[in-house]
């Protein structure tokens, strides 16, 4: 029997369902793979992967366990979904998050005497400004010197990372227990709780905030007009009058700012020092929601939840049914790279020929 | 007769064109055929098929004197056919050599680059084609890497050499090399078929020249008993059309001046050299020219996204040279790009948002940080209903409109802004009647209105047709410049074709 042929056919525009549907089917399939994963371990896929969503959803613990996840996370989807935006690859959100970090644990140890809520500014403000330098570097040379995006913000993320260490190894490690992190940052300046009993901090607000703040951006504003331009066709936005260059700049700053602000709550509503571990790859995540949620804020925000949820019940999942929580990392993998290849239908459809 | 390629009615018709209207070609073994015509004549359309690249929609091929189906250029390789495109297909990273092999080697897991080599230079040698074999192709000149693609056609024993405008890349001396070249290959028994549209080299080169307008063959002539003038009228067709009458227009001051503009193409050679060249209020001044004579660099310099090597750029005697695409538009340069898809329209953005694409940065579109949309949308509709643009609402993505109506988009956003100045690069190609006529009734409005256009276009009927004076570029220069109804048809031919103006007379 002669196995039906296939080719791909352009097509003019993508249906809407269609645009909507992609990021469940690409779950979908990502949950298969995993699946078949799973049974290599052994286990009941079906029980494994309800046990996810049980874990992150079904106990007031694992609810709020999922907020307290997805407040980074929202952070970095966003910052990068900003930048993908304007066509500005920001792979760096992990070394921009270090950098908002960085210096919200310096503004945090400082110890100033000012009241608590400035001192929130304080770290928010000068958060978003390490971050947002960490990122223009890698801006400035694409706007100035066509260097490419990807490599450069990719690179920051090592240089960052080591700074941290070099920086709790030395002059920051905590005087008392000698491990390499920082000493607690001033109460005055820790992020309050949202929910009683609960991790849930003021972080989650500020994402959410941000979101509707790159919405308004993107949708209302002249700014946002040009990134859309830009990442639509960057030499037509040339030709038709859009600063390019000035554009790419302002893009690449605020992206990483966004990105700096996850660290801030890191620090100030989580963990109240510095590690060199305080984020577990939420800057890469960051690009798998950014992609998932179609680089349209709800979109991100729904992604966020998603993984927030994954991240969270892998946990519990590992702890009911003995399957390693590294398969959270496994399905976020799997995700992205079936939502990269589905993303050619975008373009074309698929044609049965004869 | 040695036929070695015969094509017998050739058909292709693409969307909106006849390309190439039941076309017969011949040619023999040992010999030069050059195909002569402007752009759009079919030309290449006739090779590409012939190179397997285009399936004709009817008609028959020989080679050799068997019928042959020819569906891919591995077909055409494997008849004896190659092909050297204006575009080339070489890998940067590698070397001569290695784009000399590729795809060849004869053993799938090894490849022996020093055998190679040398028979690489024994070919070179043999017909006068020197390369370094080790040079990486990114190092090469354009020249060299024409070399590099003759070679690799050559390398797979090929008899029939099929070149598509082989010399609009060369310097003088290079074609001088490449004529000889040719020659020795004649003699070898190849045959060569040679696409151009340049009448003193088809004339020196040719042992026959098929000359084709409008899809057709409209002539075949021995070069020994032809003359330019002849072929140039084959070429344009001698047809009366009707010229609209255009109300005399008055002459005011001068509003864009080009001095001593000379310029790179992005290939990095000359493609503007010296151009002088002024538009004043009230008049059109039309730019004659096969495409690929400059016309493209001079449409960037005058946009503003490509800077001059020399020379300078004046507006109502402001010294522009130096100033940004939004600078320029906002003194009130409108411009046309030739690239409608791909410049003059962001296609992913929705047709409301283009309409504004210049000017949404203004009062009363926004204000300091926010865009004001309901005026956008009002102003959008309003054009949308005074141009007739096609669309089933503001906010479908511009990518989804007909070509006409992506035109009107550009020409309503441009004009809405009042413009002293406009830059029409082939404002009609592709575009049916009803569209091309709006749009030139436009332009007219703009010169009645005092306003100065520089109407480029590979059109002739268009630009003799619009313009108050007609200036033609060849091959980065202009060849002269000819009041409205002034000189024929023929003699704006000859000019597109090498002739300068003064030298008109002597061309017998």
């Amino acid at each position: 029997m002669p196995l039906p042929k296939f080719r791909l056919e352009k097509r003019e525009s993508v249906p809407n369902w269609f645009r909507m549907a992609l990021p469940f089917i690409a779950i979908g399939i990502s949950f298969i793979f995993s699946s078949i994963i799973i049974l290599f371990a052994g286990k009941n896929p079906v029980t494994s992967i309800y046990s996810i969503f049980y874990g992150a959803l079904g106990t007031r613990l694992g609810l709020m366990e999922t907020l307290v996840k997805a407040t980074p996370l929202i952070l970095t989807g966003i910052a990068v979904s900003f930048a993908f935006t304007g066509k500005f690859w920001n792979i760096g959100a992990e070394g921009q998050l270090y950098a908002g970090a960085l210096a919200a644990t310096w503004a945090g140890i400082s110890n100033f005497n000012i009241p608590s809520f400035l001192y929130i500014i304080l770290l928010l403000v000068v958060g978003f400004i390490a971050g947002g330098l960490w990122a223009l570097i890698p801006g400035y040379l694409k706007a100035k010197l066509k260097v490419d995006d990807v490599v450069t913000t990719l690179l920051m993320n090592y240089i960052i990372l080591y700074l941290v260490t070099a920086i709790l190894e030395g002059p920051w490690r905590d005087p008392v227990t000698m491990w390499p992190q920082s000493i607690m940052i001033s109460p005055n300046a820790e992020f309050p709780k949202l929910l009683q009993k609960s991790r849930v901090h003021f972080g989650l607000i500020v994402g959410l905030l941000v979101v509707f703040l790159v919405y308004i951006i993107i949708k209302h504003t002249k700014l946002g007009f040009n990134i859309r331009a830009i990442g639509a066709n960057p030499n037509a936005s040339n030709f038709l009058g859009i600063n390019v260059t000035k554009t790419i700049i302002i893009t690449s700053l605020i992206s990483g700012g966004i990105a700096g602000l996850a660290g801030v709550g890191e620090v100030a509503g989580l963990h109240y020092h510095l590690t060199e571990n305080i984020s577990p790859g939420y800057g890469y995540t960051g690009i798998v929601i950014a992609m998932l949620g179609g680089l349209n804020p709800i979109g991100v925000l729904f992604a966020s939840f998603f993984f927030a949820i994954i991240i969270t019940g892998a946990q519990y999942m590992s702890r009911a049914t003995g399957v390693t929580s590294f398969i959270a990392d496994v399905i976020q993998g799997i995700t992205l790279l079936v939502l990269l290849a589905m993303l050619i239908l975008y373009e074309y459809r698929i044609r049965r020929v004869e | 007769m040695d036929e070695i390629v015969l094509m017998k009615n050739i058909k292709k018709r693409f969307p909106g064109v006849l390309a190439n209207d039941g076309i017969d070609f011949y040619a023999n073994k040992g010999e030069i055929v050059s195909l002569l015509g402007e752009n759009g004549a079919g030309k290449t359309t006739l090779m590409k098929i012939l190179y397997g690249l285009y399936t004709k929609d009817s008609g028959e091929i020989f080679i050799k004197g068997k019928k042959v189906e020819i569906n891919s250029p591995k077909d055409a390789i494997n008849l004896g056919i190659g092909m050297v495109h204006q575009h080339f297909t070489l890998v940067n990273p590698f070397t001569v050599t290695e784009n000399i092999i590729l795809g060849l080697s004869s053993n799938r897991f090894t490849i022996n680059i020093e055998t190679s080599k040398e028979k690489i230079k024994e070919y070179m040698k043999k017909y006068e084609i020197f390369v370094d074999p080790d040079a990486k192709i990114s190092e090469l000149s354009v020249g060299e890497k024409q070399k590099v693609e003759i070679l690799k056609i050559l390398y797979r024993d090929i008899d029939i050499l099929i070149l598509d405008e082989p010399t609009a890349v060369l310097t003088p001396q290079e074609v001088k090399e490449l004529f000889k070249t040719l020659k020795i290959l004649k003699e070898e028994g190849k045959t060569i078929i040679f696409i151009s549209h340049k009448l003193y080299e088809v004339l020196e080169i040719s042992d026959r020249i098929i000359v084709l307008r409008n899809g057709k063959v409209s002539g075949e002539r021995d070069p020994k008993k032809t003359n330019r003038r002849e072929l140039a009228a084959l070429m344009v067709g001698k047809e009366v059309f009707d010229v609209i009458s255009l109300t005399p227009s008055e002459q005011k001051d001068v509003i864009l001046d080009l001095k001593e503009i000379t310029a790179l193409s992005y290939r990095g050679h000359v493609a503007l050299k010296n151009i002088n060249l002024n538009v004043k209020g009230g008049e059109i001044v039309g730019l004659a020219g096969v495409s690929g004579n400059g016309q493209k660099e001079l449409e960037e310099i005058i946009s503003g996204i490509r800077k001059p090597l020399k020379g300078k750029i004046f507006f109502k005697n402001i010294d522009i040279t130096h100033t940004t695409p939004k600078e320029r538009i906002n003194l009130g340069i409108g411009r046309i790009p030739e690239d409608r898809m791909d410049l003059g329209l962001i296609l992913d953005l929705p047709v409301f948002e283009n309409l504004v694409v210049e000017c949404y940065d203004k009062n009363p579109f926004s204000g300091k940080l926010f865009l004001n949309y309901p005026k956008i949308e009002s102003y959008s509709k309003k054009l949308i209903e005074e141009f007739d643009i096609r669309t089933p609402n503001l906010i479908v993505k511009t990518k989804t409109l007909s070509g006409g109506n992506l035109q009107k988009c550009i020409l309503a956003r441009i004009l809405s802004m009042n413009p002293e100045f406009i830059l029409a690069a082939q404002p009609t190609r592709g575009l049916d009647v009803g569209a091309t006529e709006f749009i030139h009734k436009k332009l007219l409005e703009v010169r009645d209105k005092g306003g100065g256009v520089l109407l480029i276009s590979e059109d002739l009927d268009e630009i003799l047709n619009l313009s108050d004076r007609i200036l033609v570029i060849y091959n980065g220069e202009i060849m002269g410049e000819l009041k409205r109804g002034e000189l024929t048809r023929e003699d704006i031919g000859l000019m597109m074709t090498g002739t300068k103006k003064e030298d008109l007379h002597a061309t017998t």
